[in-house]
């Protein structure tokens, strides 16, 4: 399966993923608009940086996904390889963001629930991370 | 192969179906429970009573799981004896199996209290029936709770209680709340923002005497109730291996692969004990994830695969008003190097803190209050029992960051497949 990976020596920290990510994911094409909304979107990959490197982060799609087998509702489950969450049964525990070895559960503090990156599956398209990447350090590929 | 039988229609059993049809697609399995409804998440009883979640949004699997997953089920009978091959139900009927799985979960715990028999709304808030008919009297107008105990249950069943508008007390023997899970601290902030929200606590005493809508409190204080909530503690459904001739110590016992004493009877979940690695010693872990991985790994087990279980930890993710509280591992340990941290507001008012405690060389086990994001970093050192030598310290107490991890782990982790 096809699976978004980030190259660390290439990325620049530069955050614009978490942008595109939250951008397109808001449901509004247009990224200026998306982010003047009053609730401002959240990013499901999120970049730590370093003192010598950077790298950006999302859901590994785990093959032992301990969010899933934890999960308390039954709200985040797997679809052919991809980890989603269905937000109308999230109740926000967090047991998730608890469980989860790579810290990549977004907490929609707000609507008290989770978010987190479903490979852009929900969009139909290429990850908006992936397109996004100005120094292509974020790729999609199949690695198994 | 005969079916496969679960007792038990909850996480761990579901775990189990899941497990075993990893494996074996086709060999019938049957789920017997004594509650009449299909698998449903046990923590959101506390949620649909508050009005924070739906009816239909409560079930912990969909409408056609046991269909997809050739599981029969037979709802609202409950088994009254294990035999060899066989289980006798109350009814007198007997169920044949290849292999069993005992998933008979908790029992509330109710200490012996003078005139209990005189409270008509009484319940134990462990089941969906106790959690709707609560929610049936705080409609037609209860106005008063009282809950005894203030543990994790008792507290949800207060913040669900204080949404619906409900006067809120809690008392509890105990000094604090949480006692089992968070240090005087952390439980200060919980007992404050649940106060803030119109909870009454009355700590450090207990009901001496009941009428029928009023405690008599060994303090001298006496509380009024329209509906009364004991949560004092759960016990491990334990007595159809133990009447069988199983082990049974504080729980079920069973080996890494949640194989009990007895043969083709497996056990998982809340009836079981866990190896507690962080604590190096066999203890309830009455927890849905633990039960969900305990009853998968022994449904891999029956269908003749290995999963072994053997990283069970204690954890927690739970949340009062909008204030969280995540913790993992051996976190009131003492013994060993802790890190502290207070987090505060603007004005400098401590709204939680982030506690690390150390143990020979690793991580072993955390509290995070208000700031719990990317928590799972740290719960992964502990469960893995990563060596600090390999991480970089200094990180590791700033934030949870994959950055405390080494080049090669990340080109492994994140480079690769998980
Ligand atoms: C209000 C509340 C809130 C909770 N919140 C959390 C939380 O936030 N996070 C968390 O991790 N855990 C939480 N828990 C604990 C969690 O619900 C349990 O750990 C989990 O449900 C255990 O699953 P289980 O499958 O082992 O057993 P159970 O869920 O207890 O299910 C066992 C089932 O077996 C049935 N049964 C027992 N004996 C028999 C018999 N002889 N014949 C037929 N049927 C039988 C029982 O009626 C029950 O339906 C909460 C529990 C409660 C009550």
């Amino acid at each position: 399966m096809k699976k978004v990976y980030v190259n660390e020596e290439w990325c620049l920290g530069c955050h614009l993923c978490e942008y595109y990510c939250a951008g397109m994911n808001s449901g509004e094409r247009d990224l200026v608009k998306a982010f003047s909304r009053e609730k401002k979107p959240l990013p499901r990959i999120r970049v730590e940086e370093g003192t010598d490197v950077n790298f950006a982060v999302q859901c590994r799609h785990c093959a032992v996904p301990y969010c899933v087998k934890g999960c308390i509702t039954g709200a985040l489950s797997v679809n052919d390889g991809v980890i989603v969450c269905d937000q109308t049964r999230c109740v926000g525990c967090l047991t998730c963001v608890l469980s989860c070895p790579y810290g990549c559960i977004v907490r929609d503090e707000e609507a008290h629930v989770i978010t987190k990156c479903d490979l852009c599956l929900s969009r139909n398209a290429t990850p908006a991370c992936v397109e996004g990447c100005p120094n292509k350090a974020i790729v999609l590929e199949d690695r198994e | 192969m005969l079916n496969y039988v679960i007792i038990g229609n909850s996480a761990a059993a579901i775990g189990c179906v899941e497990g075993i049809r990893k494996l074996d697609k086709d060999t019938p399995i049957v789920i017997i429970s004594d509650e009449p409804h299909r698998t449903y998440s046990r923590p959101l009883i506390s949620y649909r009573l508050g009005g924070q979640t739906k009816h239909d949004k409560i079930f912990y699997r969909g409408e056609n799981f046991y269909t997809d997953n050739n599981v029969s089920t037979l709802l609202g009978k409950r088994v009254a004896k294990l035999n060899a091959s066989s289980v006798t139900l109350s009814s007198g009927e007997e169920i044949a199996f290849g292999k069993l799985l005992v998933a008979t979960g908790s029992k509330p715990f109710v200490p012996p209290m003078t005139g209990l028999d005189n409270v008509k709304n009484k319940f134990t808030f462990m089941d969906l029936d106790s959690s709707i008919a609560i929610d049936g009297l705080v409609t037609n107008g209860a106005k008063s709770a009282l809950i005894v105990g203030a543990g994790l249950i008792g507290l949800k069943a207060a913040e669900a209680l204080l949404l619906r508008g409900v006067a809120v007390t809690v008392i509890d023997m105990a000094a604090k709340v949480m006692p089992s899970v968070l240090d005087d601290e952390g439980s200060a902030l919980i007992k404050a923002r649940l106060e803030q929200n119109g909870a009454k606590f009355i700590l450090g005493t207990v009901a001496d005497k009941f009428d029928e809508a009023t405690a008599y409190l060994k303090n001298g204080d006496k509380v009024d109730f329209d509906v009364l909530v004991l949560a004092v503690g759960v016990r491990p459904n334990t007595e159809l291996v133990k009447e069988a001739g199983g082990e049974v110590g504080l729980g079920i016992k069973t080996d890494k692969f949640q194989k009990t004493t007895l043969d083709n009877v497996y056990a998982a979940g809340d009836c079981t004990e866990s190896f507690d690695i962080t604590a190096g010693k066999d203890k309830i872990l009455a927890l849905l994830p633990n039960a969900y991985l305990q009853g998968e790994a022994a449904g891999v087990s029956m269908a003749g695969g290995e999963m072994p279980y053997d990283k069970a930890i204690p954890m927690n993710a739970i949340g009062f008003f909008g204030l969280h509280v995540i913790s993992a591992g051996d976190s009131m340990r003492t013994d060993g190097k802790v890190y502290a941290e207070q987090i505060k507001d603007k004005s400098g008012n401590v709204t939680g803190y982030k506690k690390l405690v150390f143990g020979e060389n690793k991580l072993v086990g955390y509290i995070l209050i208000d700031e719990v994001d990317r928590a799972g970093i740290y719960t992964s050192l502990i469960r893995e029992q990563t060596s600090l030598s390999d991480v970089d310290v200094t990180e590791l107490e700033k934030s949870p960051r994959l950055m405390l991890y080494g080049k090669s782990y990340r080109k492994e982790k994140l480079g690769g497949q998980v």
